[in-house]
């Protein structure tokens, strides 16, 4: 299991993934908003999404939780 | 006018209480959860928590900012740059509930907030205005067909955009395609509104603004040019006045162009006319920002003027001197200093833990040393402004400037303008919008930021 965390702090404005999809490094799985800017959230590592820990319009902060993601 | 609100926070907020205070009116300052710690909280004359930290739920509420104007006899709201600043709906509510709004009227900001119909209105006064169309495109297919006629590349925009957001440059049809869709979601997430229309690219131009003033006595003056064409992600960085390397007769029609645009819509109080102007130094009207702009004090440092000032004149119904009084010295250059990565411009929230400007310059911030910069807001943490006798001296004075200033716990982008305002580029002067990205990529296997 790995976990994928916030590089900083913002307000979560949509998840693209769904829990049990699977996705690729690279692929763009959340957009946060920061600073007036959207900042698209990429998967480090590929596997299935097994638990998003965050939901739209929520705030995260640098180093939280966004989502877990299997082998 | 002896009170007024402000319906904005941080710099601006802080600049308009200075100018009250010095007139002796009282001030109220909103604030969310997130910014009551700030400079302007404390030094406005009453303070109110709006709401919580989303602009949405305190900035922006718009029955709440006019209960509380009410409620605290305030005579006149101020509502400073973004944010409600050309929202239409606050200003006529701010007039039903029988206060001043430091700003056009609501039918001055609708018509210029449509940019489809600030574009038709300028055409029918005869004010020259990108090649487009000339009204909103619906359809995919409608956008290929009016884009054919126009010719790539092209710019897609947002009828009611504004602040870079909503507008994609286009190369080919294949670009159009991908983007139309899109561009149109942003479009209605940002603004409310997903009409788009579209207008012919011009290479190589620079952004040049005049600033006007219209009074409720039919005069409009204008107060001389900025040159706002260092920007990155199409948001303005620095601006300079007046704009080097502008032929003395197109400064001059510039000018009897942004007169003709104010005096067509019966412009009052502090407005902008931007236009592109393109290297034979044709220029077009691009829009008009119907209040206070960021780079106001570089207006100030070279005509010697208090903006906010003439803003609470013209509002209490007071009139324009003559177009003759207004003069210009010297040479004025604008930095807009952001929390941000230097190098990928990404955001960088934090705690300024050090903030020291030292001496030469004009600091308007909201920030002080222990301030938290948070991520619900703009990155802009001050601006810096440097006036010189002449545009070599500002720019000596600019170097030696930033050269002394310590800014800890954010990335800022001061280390982009120390390189940046000795490069060859910025300092021949002759530079077009492009110019900031451009030198980025030349200079990025040399650059130390």
């Amino acid at each position: 299991m790995k976990e994928l965390k916030a590089s900083m702090a913002g307000t979560v404005l949509n998840v693209l993934a769904a829990e049990g999809q699977a996705v690729t490094p690279g692929q763009a799985v959340l957009t946060i908003e920061s600073m007036k800017m959207e900042i698209p959230v990429e998967a480090e590592f590929g596997g299935k999404v097994e638990k998003i820990h965050v939901e739209v319009g929520g705030f995260v902060n640098e180093g939280d939780l966004l989502m877990t993601v299997g082998e | 006018m002896k009170k007024i609100l402000i319906a904005n926070r941080a710099e601006i907020a802080r600049r308009i209480i200075r100018t009250c205070n010095r007139l002796g009116i009282e001030t109220v300052a909103i604030h969310s959860e997130a910014d009551g710690d700030l400079p302007y909280v404390s030094e406005a004359t009453e303070a109110v928590l709006i709401g919580p930290n989303p602009v949405v739920q305190s900035y922006l509420q718009i029955e709440k900012i006019v209960e509380e104007a009410k409620k605290r006899g305030v005579d006149a709201i101020h509502p400073g740059y973004g944010l409600l600043s050309e929202n239409a709906d606050f200003a006529r509510k701010v007039a039903e509930a029988g206060m001043t709004f430091i700003g056009p009227s609501s039918d001055i900001i609708e018509k210029m907030g449509d940019k489809i119909e600030s574009r038709r209105t300028m055409i029918q006064a005869g004010v020259p205005v990108v090649p487009g169309t000339e009204e909103g495109v619906t359809t995919l297919e409608e956008a290929l067909q009016e884009a054919a006629g126009i010719g790539y590349p092209l710019m897609l925009k947002a009828s009611a955009g504004g602040g870079g957001i909503g507008m994609v440059r286009c190369e080919s049809e294949q670009a159009l395609t991908q983007q139309f869709v899109s561009v149109k979601n942003r479009a209605k997430a940002y603004f409310g509104d997903d009409v788009v229309y579209l207008e012919k690219f011009i290479a190589d131009a620079r952004h040049i603004e005049v600033q006007i003033f219209g009074d409720h006595h039919g005069n409009v003056v204008h107060l001389y040019e900025r040159n706002c064409s260092v920007q990155r992600r199409n948001q303005k960085v620095i601006e300079e006045s007046p704009s080097p390397d502008l032929p003395q007769d197109v400064r001059e029609r510039l000018y009897e162009a942004a007169l003709q645009a104010g005096k067509a819509v019966n412009y009052t109080n502090a407005g902008t006319v931007e236009f592109i102007v393109d290297p034979n130094n044709e220029f077009y009207f691009l829009e008009m920002n119907t209040r206070l702009q960021v780079e106001h004090p570089v207006t100030e440092e070279v005509t010697g003027l208090d903006l906010v000032e003439w803003q609470l004149t013209v509002a209490d119904g007071g009139e324009l001197p003559p177009q003759d009084s207004i003069q210009t010295k010297g040479h004025a250059i604008e930095y807009r200093v952001y929390a941000e990565d230097p190098k990928t411009f990404f955001p960088s929230p934090g705690t300024l833990e050090k903030l020291q400007w030292g001496e030469g310059a004009r600091i308007e911030t909201g920030y002080e040393e222990g301030n938290q910069v948070t991520p619900f807001y703009d990155p802009m943490i001050s601006k810096v402004i440097i006036h010189g006798t002449d545009r070599i001296d500002a720019l000596s004075k600019s170097q030696t400037f930033f050269d002394h200033v310590t800014i800890e716990g954010v990335k800022t982008n001061i280390p982009l303008f120390k390189e940046f305002i000795r490069s060859e580029e910025f300092i021949s002067g002759d530079y077009a919008t492009a110019v900031l990205p451009e030198w980025m990529e030349k200079t990025k296997e040399e650059h130390t930021l």
